[in-house]
């Protein structure tokens, strides 16, 4: 066991955990933050999909004895983000989810994409969604949410 | 919901006046009402009854909850019930909320006898009490106001949510709650007419959409209770073997492992692993030295079982359908006839949400939260593990990551082993968890298939003699279900062939049902997943054959009164203009199929990229009777469509080697990303007032066929073995 002070959604957490912990089950058992989904532990699937000092990044698989001071913004505190925001009501708008259990991490996925190329191309959205698995196969609506979170953008 | 959700729930409603309508448990509508109970904030909230079973309740703040009788898991019925029903109360639906029921007897479906979620019922078996559970508490609102102003009911008409009387009297619904439970439930109660909808047949928004792109909506992973320790179990690597020796030492000196000990399961035993946290459980489950008992256990190897399978396939087995003449095939010329060998792969579910359940065992009485589509088994099943009877459990219906049939078990392995585990930690809230890798390996597959068709052609091109021979384990032998198997024949295997619309005179088709040591279970849309495949791609290779359109050939050789396929046949041809002229290098694909009484065509565009079929759109007609919610119908199509590119992935199979599972995560068993998924998907509904039919499943068998339809276009090749390995 050892303390880590980690820098979640904007404010610092003390946690006490086996250093190997990943960070998703941190955020999930030690933070209470259940808006991240685990669905595989090997970052095959995108549903722990969490920011890593601004970059898309699968908590499943990252220790947390590596995180260090980087700052983390998970599902619950996106909308706190103006793109964060625009994305979630355009999931809304675009009536997206079916199950919604790997929607957070595809919302995660969609602004760190947004947040990189304002207008995404199909290819753009394939790559950047890619690991992203929806058993729902909610895709054809991924595809359009994101549009139109990017014309929201401007 | 979690607990502390719900208690604050509890406290606001308890203050407020309730309509309570019921169902009597032989099915029959009756109203059982009661007065609120008043509680003071100083007070401490008392449990949320359900004596038995609210459906609706009003509170004075105008706020209407109704309880949903199914899972919520995807396919929308958490918005779709509570739509129908609030049409009929003339409820203003921008204030209804929904809550998933727990189980309880009033809670079952009206068709099935049980709780539970499948045969894409949940709106086509619920419609007509939803609409009548609306309509009888409207009236009895109604009945109240005109008491309060001495006139007569039919003087009084209802608008979002209030109910107007003469001379500008008006009440709001949430006033009248009071004294409309003082009045009678009417027996009968006038229905809507189709024009006065005002929210069936709309396309309406999710209810569960805001809370499911947030992170704030529990499923039941996220369950979080005082003193919860977490399980996991180490299962046997063949189905069936038991454990022979365990050391666990290592396990043990782990902080925060609270207990390892070895299991009974369903097949076999493993060990269960309980620890404060999960990375915890699961690091000692890795760390546990278990030598496994093999011996009398069977060991399948899917190679095998593939050789076996074929050569059972060139035998006649249990006949599902028969007309015309047996011999006929035999009279037509060997050029005219087709000879066509298929092979399906066992399949896995894997819905996005791993499987768990969460039980509290409390000695007289226990507690299980679960994300289940067999509310009633699984009650039932967690009550016999822990010597209780099943209403001593009470069974919250937790929401669910996905399911696809994989959360409606006979035997209820899941919420039984939670059962077990808990029943050695009393007052302890047990949350078993299975892994991905638990879940790809732990069977309850879709079965392996076989299937050899013999084919004469008439001479008008169309097709004059059918024999054709499935090979695959039986879904329902050996379960609860097992009467339903007749004659040797499980119908869930043979659907969408013994029973297909298409008018071939000379027609039998019979089934194998081998035994074999894997646990088998419904896979979204069952049989039809394979059935709809070689009846889809025969048929359009005969209509290729015959220099026939697709479209046009189907709906030569559909019996007249399949009606619903011609429907959906029509419309996909008005609908895809541009089917007569694909981009270069890509080709059409068709199929048609009807399942859960919903017809479905589907008109796709293929080009191969990297080996792989990229399908660039999909056009769908669908004729699922009246659209309850076009939205939720477009949806559960579009998706549905990717779900069914499963069968077409490279790695879309489970296979077995000397009784073990080869595949053990997302990366060797692999469903459909975006990528793989139609880039677009169309969806057009046949205009209906007919009753509603199933969406659940119907998209899912159409699309496969389709692609590899458009695939033969392009590469002059047959596929008939899946998954699509190659090209």
């Amino acid at each position: 066991m050892a303390t880590f002070h980690l820098n979640i959604n904007g404010s610092e957490k003390t946690v006490d955990v086996d250093p190997s912990t990943p960070l998703l089950w941190v955020l999930r058992e030690e933070l209470k933050l259940t808006g991240t989904k685990y669905g595989c532990g090997i970052s095959a699937c995108g549903a722990c999909t969490v920011h890593v000092a601004g970059i898309a990044t699968r908590s499943c698989v990252v220790p947390v004895e590596l995180v260090g001071d980087r700052p983390i913004v998970t599902i619950e505190a996106i909308g706190k983000d103006p793109v964060g925001r625009v994305v979630q009501n355009a999931w809304i708008e675009t009536d997206v989810v079916q199950c919604g259990y790997c929607q957070s991490g595809q919302i995660m996925s969609a602004v760190a994409l947004l947040k990189d190329t304002k207008k995404p191309t199909d290819k753009n959205i394939e790559e950047s969604m890619g690991g992203n698995l929806c058993r729902c196969a909610t895709y054809v609506r991924i595809r359009e949410a994101i549009k139109r979170a990017s014309q929201q953008l401007g | 919901m979690q607990p502390a959700l719900k208690r604050e729930n509890d406290l606001t409603l308890n203050r407020r006046s309730f309509i309570q309508v019921t169902t009597a448990a032989a099915g029959g509508l009756l109203v059982s009402l009661y007065l609120p109970r008043i509680t003071s904030a100083q007070q401490p909230p008392a449990p949320k009854v359900y004596p038995p079973d609210a459906f609706i309740h009003i509170a004075t703040d105008g706020k209407i909850n109704v309880t949903v009788n199914r899972l919520e898991f995807g396919q929308g019925v958490q918005t779709s019930l509570p739509m129908v029903l609030a049409d009929e109360l003339d409820a203003d639906w921008s204030q209804v909320t929904a809550e998933l029921a727990p189980a309880a007897d009033v809670y079952k479906d009206p068709l099935f006898g049980m709780q539970m979620v499948g045969g894409s019922g949940s709106i086509a078996h619920s419609f007509q009490q939803y609409r009548e559970l609306g309509a009888k508490t409207r009236a009895m609102l109604v009945a109240a106001a005109a008491d309060r102003w001495q006139v007569a009911a039919n003087q009084c008409r209802t608008e979002n949510s209030v109910v107007y009387g003469p001379n500008n009297r008006s009440a709001r619904y949430a006033e009248l709650a009071n004294d409309a439970t003082r009045k009678s439930v009417p027996d009968k109660v006038a229905l809507k007419n189709a024009s006065e909808f005002r929210l069936i047949g709309k396309p309406v928004k999710r209810l569960d959409s805001p809370a499911k792109c947030d992170g704030s909506q529990k499923f039941g992973l996220d369950l979080d209770l005082p003193g919860m320790k977490i399980a996991v179990v180490a299962h046997p690597p063949v189905f069936g073997a038991r454990v022979k020796t365990v050391d666990d030492g290592q396990a043990r000196a782990l902080a925060g492992v609270r207990d390892v000990f070895e299991i009974p399961l369903e097949k076999g035993t493993g060990v269960a692993v309980v620890a404060d946290r999960f990375w915890t459980a699961k690091q000692a489950r890795d760390l546990l030295k278990i030598d496994w008992d093999l011996s009398g256990v069977e060991r399948p190897d899917t190679a095998e079982l593939r050789a076996k399978y074929k050569q059972l396939a060139t035998t006649t087995g249990n006949v599902a359908a028969t007309r015309g003449d047996e011999k006929a095939l035999d009279r037509i010329p060997q050029t005219n006839r087709i000879v066509a060998e298929y092979e399906f792969p066992y399949l896995a579910h894997a819905p996005m949400e791993p499987l768990n359940a969460t039980v509290n065992f409390q000695g007289d009485k226990a507690e299980a939260w679960v994300p289940s589509q067999f509310q009633t088994m699984d009650q039932m099943i967690i009550a016999q593990t822990l010597g209780l009877k099943p209403d001593q459990v009470t069974f919250h219906t937790e929401f669910a990551g996905g399911g696809f049939g994989r959360r409606a078990t006979t035997d209820s392995h899941v919420p039984k082993e939670a059962a077990v585990i808990a029943k050695r930690f009393r007052d302890t809230p047990i949350k078993l968890i299975w892994t991905r890798e638990d879940d790809v390996r732990g069977g309850y597959y879709r079965p392996m298939h076989a299937h050899r068709i013999e084919i004469g052609i008439g001479p008008d091109g169309l097709p004059s003699a059918w024999r054709h021979v499935i090979v695959g384990q039986s879904l329902l032998a050996g379960t609860p279900f097992a009467m339903m198997v007749k004659n040797g024949v499980d119908e869930t295997a043979v659907e969408g062939t013994a029973d297909t619309s298409y008018n071939i005179p000379n027609f039998h088709v019979s089934v194998h049902h081998p035994t074999v040591n894997v646990p088998v279970l419904w896979w979204r849309s069952v049989g039809h997943t394979h059935n709809a495949f070689v009846m889809e791609t025969l048929i359009d290779e005969l209509a290729a054959r015959a220099r026939v359109d697709p479209i046009a050939y189907r709906k030569k050789l559909l019996k007249a009164d399949a009606k619903k396929l011609h429907s959906v046949l029509d419309l996909l041809d008005q609908k895809t203009a541009w089917r007569k002229d694909p981009a270069a290098g890509r080709a059409v694909g068709i199929s048609c199929h009807e399942s859960f009484e919903t017809a479905v065509a589907c008109a796709v565009e293929v080009s191969i990229e990297n080996k792989r079929p990229k399908i660039h759109r999909a056009t769908v007609a669908v004729n699922c009777g009246l659209a309850v919610n076009p939205l939720s119908v477009e949806s559960q199509f579009q998706g549905g469509l990717g779900f069914g590119v499963l069968q077409l992935m490279a790695q879309g199979a489970i296979t077995l080697k000397d009784g073990r599972v080869e595949q053990r995560n997302f990366d060797g068993y692999t469903p459909a990303y975006i990528i793989d998924a139609p880039s677009a998907v169309d969806v057009h509904i046949v205009p209906s007032t007919e009753p509603p039919t199933g969406c659940g499943e119907p998209p899912v068998p159409v699309i496969s066929p389709a692609v590899v339809n458009a695939l033969a276009k392009l590469t002059g090749k047959r596929y008939r073995t899946l998954p699509l390995v190659s090209v």
